[in-house]
């Protein structure tokens, strides 16, 4: 019998700690793992809501867990890409501090 | 205090100081297993709330394949033991300290003063959690969204493509 305030407020403190990983920190493999933290507070309120849905209307309510499905598929491809990009970046300058990535230029 | 609740609270317990690892530990491939962690306990978190196919693909998509391609990618570069750079802004540390509990406290703060929905949720019956659920979430998937599930498998060919032509270069050749 857990309230779904709860896991909404679940979300909410994982999603700003996410966000503050995304700002304290320089390593940008750390920022894409905070970024997958985000991603996943939101997939966590989505589900949430959705079944908090279905125990009030007392019939399934599957749309919540269509988003998160999407969601997770969307992840993967961001991270595959950003993942070839730190590579290719880490290849041509050497390193992968996210304060020297200030030029489009290879 | 019910003995769901107990197992609420110590694994949002689990889940928010995996994530305080995550961001502070000094080591890279630390930081990733703390984050498989805290994802593992999400997954958990699925489960309680009957949505046994999503907690399956967390695990298997985010802990098992994200993660791993995380760690192939600190063990190839050598991250694991870089050292931690001068800041190039020596006020945005405690900037980012003051902006998080700003977010924090907002959020937490619209989420009571809106009008509440005052929804018990409770543990999900054996027929949520068996093949019956899950025949319908697909008949869903595969009527309602179909578009959308077609649309993700161009973006998932257009990152393959992506992250292959943009690691191999030199052999594609740039004119």
């Amino acid at each position: 019998m857990v309230p779904v305030d709860y896991y909404v407020i679940l979300s909410a403190i994982l999603f700003t700690l996410g966000a503050l990983g995304v700002l304290i920190r320089r390593n940008p493999l750390i920022i894409f793992m905070s970024i997958e933290l985000m991603l996943n507070a939101g997939n966590l309120a989505f589900v949430a809501f959705g079944r908090s849905y279905e125990v009030a209307g007392g019939q399934p309510f599957y749309t919540g867990q269509i988003f998160v499905f999407f969601v997770i598929a969307v992840a993967a491809a961001e991270v595959a890409v950003g993942l070839a990009l730190i590579v290719e970046i880490f290849k041509t300058k050497k390193n992968i501090n996210v304060d020297e990535m200030n030029s489009l230029k290879g | 205090m019910t003995s769901e609740l107990i197992v609420f609270l110590v694994l949002s317990l689990v889940a928010i100081s995996s994530a305080f690892g995550m961001l502070f530990s000094r080591n890279a491939v630390y930081s990733a297993l703390f984050l498989v962690l805290n994802f593992v306990t999400v997954a958990v978190f699925y489960l309680m709330l009957g949505a046994p196919f999503i907690a399956m693909s967390q695990i298997t998509v985010y802990a098992g394949a994200i993660m791993v391609l995380f760690l192939f990618v600190i063990m190839l570069l050598g991250a694991e033991s870089l050292v931690p750079l001068p800041q190039a802004m020596p006020w945005q540390r405690p900037l980012a300290f003051i902006l998080a509990a700003i977010l924090a406290v907002e959020s937490v703060y619209l989420i009571f003063a809106r009008s509440r929905l005052n929804t018990v949720i409770t543990a999900p019956d054996a027929a949520t959690n068996s093949m019956e659920g899950l025949r319908d979430m697909a008949m869903i998937l595969f009527d309602q969204f179909l578009l959308p599930f077609e649309i993700t498998s161009i973006l998932l060919l257009v990152a393959m493509v992506g992250a292959i032509v943009l690691t191999n270069r030199e052999k594609v050749g740039h004119k």
